[in-house]
């Protein structure tokens, strides 16, 4: 188990480095940075006073040696665009966007589980309908719209909740909902086909057969085994909601690490969009390990291999 | 953005629901005001954007001041200013000012202010605002020279534009990155608080000197980035804001029919034109034959574009610079009437009775760009249109390989026509017309102090420019301000919003 952690954790790492390189070159190639940089008042020799301030002249190699040897001492440099230490800038915006991941991957698990399951039980049923519709309809609307739509719904007719902004826990609440819905979907229906596939089993026909309680044979003995690729789905969700929750980020104005990220590729902020790259495969390759561990933890099989 | 008429529809939905009435934060004398944009650094000499201007309007206060309606030149910090020589000007200082900290201002803050600006490698994001100065000099307490690299007659509209003074020992403590999070001036409005690009919370200045801005009347002034139109028209609605600008023109034409909001339309200084590789940095393309020059300039309906996509109060232009710009003369410029069937003759006789495919770019407003390229399709150019970010067509302009792009320019809100005409036409690296004959023109109104002198060049320049039709100048911008029946407040025509000139109704 160690050596395959490690193994995995050192795959990991390379995966991080190459992502930064490529990302690195494709914002090269995506436009000069000192122009974006410069902005669009800039005339030609601004924007060559500032590619031999911040060094755009000297080769791409060298600049990206440059980024990765400060990177490895910890020091993300200062951001292009803000003049602000990178760090702080990302951890400043982190907190929102942590907090509207974890609250989205929550209100997901926990409508699209309970939907999924009952769902099984019955196939074909009302609620297998209703379940479906749903799913159908939350895969189809984009963040946008249903975002827009919530707005005018509770903040403008109705007035209970603030239409942007973050200042209190009023203000995730439709983030939450759009973000979560986005990814209720796919874990409902992965859900559901886990739980139907696992109720015709042989072990389940068993378990029910020596008499266990419906309950019991449901949670302890099908949604245990169902849940294992579910678990893996939300860990990549949860990646997903941490770095591109852009959308939802920029509808509700609330300046978190997405929505960073998305600007900062716009204006070419070199430093800001390696160091976010950097923290978004940290999450990718934290959850996915979480998941391992978790689902290890739900079968026992995978603990030997 | 293909989902913009998605997005209208739900403005739509939005103006329908909004039934409650609109209510300022008038009983707590708070002004909130909305951003699009995240502000890089509130320090303006490190940032370029409009936001960026108008918190610097607030936060700090220039030598001199222009008054944005009569354009005339006032003292602000100094009480008078007068040329020594064409490169040396001196200015007496107003006494009894303070710095928002208390720090009292005198001629120390301007020298330091000025040297420090002025010297390139201190990084100035737009040199051109402040490059033109060499130092600057304390001759007493109250009086300063600056001296100037050489002649630059725009100097009093700089100095009354992006140049600002700072508190020397303040700023040479916290440098830029510590003025934009705690930034100290001497204007109308104080900063409370600086949440970098999201929020900025502003108080009036109790102290605040006699000053050609006007005493601040609106206690507070709350600022949120709001990225999304559609949220800050929900703000809006929902009483949340009571200020948003930079509105486009359905949106804001819809809010116009109700009754709660004021929307006015104010025209700003940018201009949208055709460039044209005259030069044919970028090979031999067809657009480097005048002839095919013409026909393009001549191939576009200007008057409709801008009553169909433009409206407000944007203009044709037939200029290359801004008709309120000091020397942008417009009886110099030859405009080019809408005439398609003149355009098909010129190119037919410059060779192409069929018409030619060319490389067009663009990087904003793409539905300008794609109405343009209809009247270029409509003569028989064919375009393969290329629609980039700003940075990579930039950076494609400066190394001459763009044969025909739409641009827009905003000069900085500089009311001189050297902040446009001669920023591209100098030989420099985006100059695809490489004329001498301009060139010559320029660099005599641009070093002149002599105000005829000037103006008999700018003309000259432009009658060449537009003659050759190196360029074909479209449209000017213009732009909308939504605000609550609560708010009174007159815009100005350079995109600048003054809290100093809001109050309440």
């Amino acid at each position: 188990m160690l050596t395959f952690t490690l193994k995995r954790l050192g795959l990991a790492v390379l995966v991080a480095l190459t992502v930064s390189f490529i990302s690195f070159i494709l914002l090269f190639l995506a436009g000069d940075p000192a122009a974006a940089l410069a902005g669009e008042t800039a005339s030609g020799e601004d924007i060559e006073a500032i590619s031999r301030l911040y060094g755009f002249d000297r080769p791409m190699l060298v600049q990206y040696g440059d980024w990765l040897f400060s990177a490895l001492r910890g020091d993300f440099g200062e951001s292009y665009y803000f003049r602000l230490p990178v760090a702080s800038l990302i951890f400043e915006r982190l907190g929102v966007t942590m907090t509207l991941g974890v609250c989205g991957i929550s209100f997901a698990l926990l409508t699209a589980v309970p939907l999924g399951v009952a769902a099984a039980i019955r196939p074909n049923s009302l609620i297998d309908r209703v379940a479906l519709f749903l799913s159908v309809a939350g895969q189809a609307m984009p963040s946008f719209w249903f975002g827009l739509i919530l707005i005018v719904l509770f903040a403008i007719t109705l007035g209970w909740l603030p239409p942007s902004g973050a200042s209190s826990p009023m203000h995730f609440i439709m983030p939450t909902i759009v973000l979560g819905y986005y990814a209720m979907p796919a874990i409902m229906r992965l859900t559901r086909a886990g739980m139907l596939d696992v109720l015709s089993s042989d072990y389940i026909r068993t378990a029910r057969a020596k008499g266990a309680p419906e309950g019991r044979v449901l949670f302890r003995h099908a949604l245990r085994n169902a849940i294992i690729p579910v678990v893996s789905l939300a860990a990549v969700q949860m990646g997903f909601m941490l770095g591109g929750s852009i959308v939802v980020e920029s509808i509700f104005a609330l300046h978190g690490a997405g929505y960073l990220a998305w600007e900062s590729i716009a204006r070419n902020d070199l430093p800001t969009v390696q160091a976010l790259i950097l923290v978004f495969s940290m999450f990718y390759i934290v959850f996915t390990f979480l998941a391992d561990v978790l689902n290890a933890w739900l079968d026992p099989r995978m603990r030997s291999s | 953005m293909k989902t913009s008429w998605l997005k209208s529809g739900i403005a739509s939905v939005a103006l329908v629901a909004a039934t409650g009435a609109a209510w300022a934060e008038k009983a707590n004398d708070t002004l909130r005001v909305a951003f699009t944009k995240e502000l890089e650094n509130v320090d303006s000499f490190f940032n370029s954007s409009r936001e960026g201007v108008v918190l610097q309007r607030a936060i700090w206060d220039g030598l001199i001041y222009r008054d944005p309606v009569t354009n005339e030149y006032k003292g602000n910090l100094a009480t008078s200013w007068e040329w020594i020589d064409d490169t040396t000007l001196e200015l007496k200082l107003r006494e009894g000012v303070t710095f928002h900290n208390g720090a009292p201002f005198s001629a120390d803050d301007v020298v330091y202010t000025v040297n420090f600006v002025s010297k390139e490698e201190n990084g100035v994001k737009t040199q051109r605002n402040v490059n033109w100065m060499e130092s600057a000099e304390k001759v007493d307490d109250y009086t300063v020279r600056i001296h100037l690299k050489e002649k630059f007659p725009a100097a009093i509209e700089f100095l009354s534009g992006p140049v600002s003074m700072y508190p020397a020992e303040y700023y040479a403590e916290v440098g830029p990155s510590g003025m934009g999070l705690e930034p100290v001036g001497t204007g109308p409005y104080k900063v409370v608080s600086v949440v970098p690009g999201q929020h900025f919370v502003l108080e009036k200045n109790e102290n605040y000197h006699d000053s050609p801005k006007g005493q601040p009347e609106i206690s507070n002034v709350d600022i949120r980035t709001i990225p999304d139109v559609n949220t800050q028209m929900a703000e809006l609605f929902s009483g949340s804001l009571d200020l948003i600008w930079q509105v486009p023109a359905d949106q804001a034409e819809k809010l116009a029919t109700m009754d709660q909001f004021t929307v006015m339309n104010e025209s700003t200084m940018r201009v949208g034109y055709l460039n044209m590789d005259a030069a044919g940095r970028s090979g031999d393309t067809p657009v480097t034959d005048l002839r095919v020059r013409r026909a393009i300039n001549h191939a576009i309906n200007r008057e409709e574009l801008v009553n169909a996509l433009l409206k407000g109060k944007s203009r044709v232009v037939s200029t290359p610079c801004f008709p309120s710009q000091f020397g942008c003369v417009e009886e110099a410029a030859k405009s080019y009437e809408y005439d398609p069937e003149k355009a098909k003759a010129l190119l037919a006789e410059a060779g192409y009775p069929d018409g030619f495919t060319i490389d067009f770019y663009a990087y904003r407003d793409r539905e300008y760009a794609e109405a343009i390229m209809s009247y270029l399709n409509a003569v028989g150019i064919d375009t393969d249109f290329k629609f980039l970010q700003y940075s990579a067509l930039r950076e494609q302009n400066m190394k001459g390989e763009v044969p025909l792009a739409f641009l827009t320019w905003g000069s900085f809100s500089i009311n001189d026509a050297s902040a446009m005409v001669s920023q591209f036409f100098k030989h420099g690296s985006l100059d695809d017309a490489r004329d001498d004959q301009v060139l010559e023109y320029l660099n005599t109104a641009d070093s002149s102090t002599d105000p005829d002198t000037r103006i008999e060049n700018y003309a000259k320049a432009i009658e060449r420019i537009t003659d050759q039709a190196f360029w074909a100048p479209m449209f000017s911008y213009n732009t909308n301000y939504v605000f609550t029946n609560d708010v009174e407040y007159t815009p100005t025509a350079d995109e600048v919003l003054r809290f100093t000139t809001m109050s309440w109704n």
